[in-house]
């Protein structure tokens, strides 16, 4: 079998989903014969005819119309371009999906797949990492897949769950990321909601997600070098938070460093270090740390999309500054 | 004192005879709108004495003026269609099922109510039978309805009508905008009711649009445009009739625009005062509620007896309805579970900290 990309992982896993359930459909811009900006719905338009369908360029009535079907009973998946348009349909997203259980005790499971992060010469409007800002809205789960299996196994998770989901693909791992082989069904190695821990280490803990989870891997290669060995959580979810994985691996080592590829302010690291600071503080050996991106919009070149992002040799050196506090 | 003369409404014409065919109006349903429209009236005045009392709390959103239109939609629905109200559609929401005790449940934030003092007034609905529970941000339910409307396409159900309705304001948003686009492209059995009461909240429509008449916005959008007559309930139910029959028989959506004024502010805690005394005196400013009667007594479909006896029937409802509910639990923060998701339970939770 050859390889599986992160992207064909999300293909699949959409083409499982179409298949097994009727009430599955996805809808959005040019996802139909073209195939998605990304081609993660390729061919799926032509094998399932009438549940693959194009969108106007209209993100407000797309998620709107997703929760009106959700409401009626189907699983739909809506499919945003890019994670950054899904501000045009945020109010929907927001006000109605993530209300609309605890308000009336109707479900509302929809997916909206968000790809996300950066890559070189994507600039300030087709690089963002929006899931901060959805995990702060209460009703609304947010996955943040960081490897070929998880794009699998936790989109049929998220087709499957009760609750909007917003499901923030990484731009940047479509391509990288291969696999020879998918698990067979979701939950096999780690229940929903569980963090992984990607590399057992014992003198400090990174927590990452995403695209950060493997230049936490590398700088974690790297640090063998000056003879330490550090552990790296993948959150996979992060909301639900797992803060007790978080917590277990804080107790071994001692040291946090929380990672994201979003900015600092108000985001998925700083809530990693409040909830250590509040429920472990005593587990610390140091203060706690954290490593974002730089606080401007997202640049165009390549030269300084490198630099605006964490990346391994600044998670190293983040992690060196750490270990000797 | 000069008198002043009425202005003219903006963003309607008159009727021209060129415009959609309209539905018969039957004695039958036109009798039960106009008990419905009663209903509404009665129940309303009740909420604002309630709200007067600081019985209720937030704030108390009334359709007087409103009730012909709101009817004309809610009455003309059946089961399996989908609807979902706005603010001033109490008498809409009566003609569709919604309850008189439901409502009083919903405003006094009663515990046994369909929201469960989770959300209140006007926010309120049973989604899973049809009923949507709007939210604040306005032209959102038209995408909504869309949604639904798509399920039972993906079902195969045919015959199915979905409806929501809107003020002239709301026509304004993009979400509007999207949604009838949306409806237009897909062919879906949807209709639109937008109410031009020449108003939102204090904005007049010359600050709010430029079109010189908002239905040629149906023309825009490929949809098909129907005007009625806002404070005339047979005109009504034959408008939004002959635009829920085209509908049912799939020819797509269906946009109504009517003219009419809300006889009380936005909320009980507006007097309306920037609405000028002459409008108020004009055609427009008639209430449909004694018009309705004037009408169907007019052509013997109810006698005035009848009507008082109904007025009577009503208000003993509404009044011990209110009591039963004043008497109802409220909700107990400490029983409340404080979960928003569906499907995480509280071992999750407590596990993860969500």
């Amino acid at each position: 079998m050859s390889a599986i990309t992160y992207l064909e992982a999300i293909r699949l896993a959409q083409q499982r989903a179409l298949k097994e359930d009727h009430s599955v459909f996805i809808y959005g811009q040019d996802i139909g014969g073209f195939g998605g900006a990304f081609k993660a719905t390729k061919n799926l338009a032509k094998e399932f005819p009438g549940r693959v369908l194009d969108a106007p360029i209209s993100e407000d009535a797309m998620v709107g119309l997703a929760i009106g079907a959700a409401i009626e009973g189907m699983r739909p998946i809506v499919e945003m371009q890019f994670a950054d348009f899904s501000t045009c349909g945020f109010n929907q997203i927001v006000n109605q999906a993530a209300t609309l259980h605890y308000r009336t005790g109707t479900p509302c499971p929809i997916v909206v797949r968000l790809p996300s992060g950066g890559t070189p010469g994507s600039g300030p409007f087709h690089s963002q990492s929006m899931e901060a800002i959805y995990a702060h809205y209460p009703g609304l789960v947010v996955m943040t897949p960081a490897t070929v299996e998880d794009a699998y196994t936790m989109l049929l998770e998220a087709i499957a769950l009760d609750d909007p989901v917003i499901f923030c693909e990484h731009k940047f791992l479509y391509y990288h990321l291969k696999a020879d082989k998918l698990p067979k069904f979701p939950g096999e190695e780690l229940p929903f909601g569980k963090a992984r821990i990607t590399r057992p280490g014992r003198d400090a803990t990174v927590v990452a997600y995403a695209a950060m989870v493997h230049e936490a891997l590398a700088a974690a290669e790297e640090l063998t070098h000056d003879g330490y060995d550090i552990e790296v959580v993948d959150l996979r979810t992060v909301r639900p938070i797992d803060t007790d994985t978080i917590l277990a691996s804080v107790a071994r080592t001692g040291r946090l460093l929380a990672v994201g590829e979003a900015w600092p302010w108000g985001g998925v690291a700083a809530e990693v270090i409040a909830r250590v600071a509040t429920e472990g503080f005593g587990l610390l050996d140091a203060p706690p740390q954290r490593l974002n991106a730089k606080e401007t919009p997202v640049p165009y070149h390549p030269a300084l999309w490198g630099t605006h992002r964490p990346t391994a040799p600044l998670i190293a050196n983040s992690l060196r500054q750490l270990l000797e506090l | 004192m000069t008198k002043a003369k009425a202005p003219e409404p903006k963003g309607s014409r008159k009727k021209s005879s060129e415009e959609c065919q309209a539905g018969d109006v039957s004695k039958e349903v036109a009798r039960r709108a106009y008990r419905s429209m009663l209903e509404a009236r009665l129940l309303e005045e009740k909420l604002a004495a309630l709200y007067r009392s600081g019985k209720i709390v937030g704030g108390v959103f009334l359709g007087r003026g409103q009730e012909a239109l709101s009817v004309a939609l809610g009455v003309q629905l059946r089961r399996g269609d989908i609807y979902a109200p706005l603010i001033r559609d109490q008498a809409g929401r009566l003609a569709f099922g919604d309850t008189i005790l439901d409502t009083l449940r919903t405003y006094l934030g009663s515990s046994l109510g369909s929201m469960r003092g989770r959300d209140g007034n006007i926010h309120r609905g049973r989604p899973s039978e049809g009923y949507h529970a709007m939210i604040s941000h306005l032209g959102a339910m038209v995408s909504t309805v869309c949604g639904s409307l798509m399920a039972k396409r993906f079902r195969g159900e045919k015959g199915t009508v979905g409806a929501t309705c809107i003020g002239e304001g709301g026509t304004s948003t993009g979400s509007f905008h999207e949604g009838i686009n949306l409806a237009a492209v897909e062919k879906l059995p949807l209709v639109v009711v937008v109410a031009n009461n020449q108003y939102s909240y204090s904005t007049p429509n010359d600050r709010q649009f430029a079109c010189s008449d908002l239905l040629s916005k149906a023309a825009g959008y490929g949809v098909v445009g129907r005007r009625a007559i806002g404070n005339d309930l047979i005109d009504c139910l034959a408008v939004i009739g002959g635009a829920v029959a085209a509908a049912r028989r799939d020819e797509g959506p269906q946009l109504v625009v009517a003219d009419l004024l809300r006889l009380v502010g936005h909320g009980e805690h507006d007097d309306a005062s920037y609405i000028p005394d002459a409008l108020k005196k004009s055609p427009l400013g008639r209430d449909c509620l004694e018009l309705a009667r004037q009408a169907l007594v007019d052509k013997g479909w109810l006698t005035l007896d009848e009507a008082s006896s109904w007025q009577e029937a009503v208000e003993k409802e509404v009044e011990e309805t209110s009591s039963k509910v004043l008497r109802e639990p409220v909700p107990d923060p400490t029983e409340e579970d404080w979960n928003a998701f569906a499907s995480l339970g509280r071992s999750l939770q407590q596990g993860a900290n969500q």
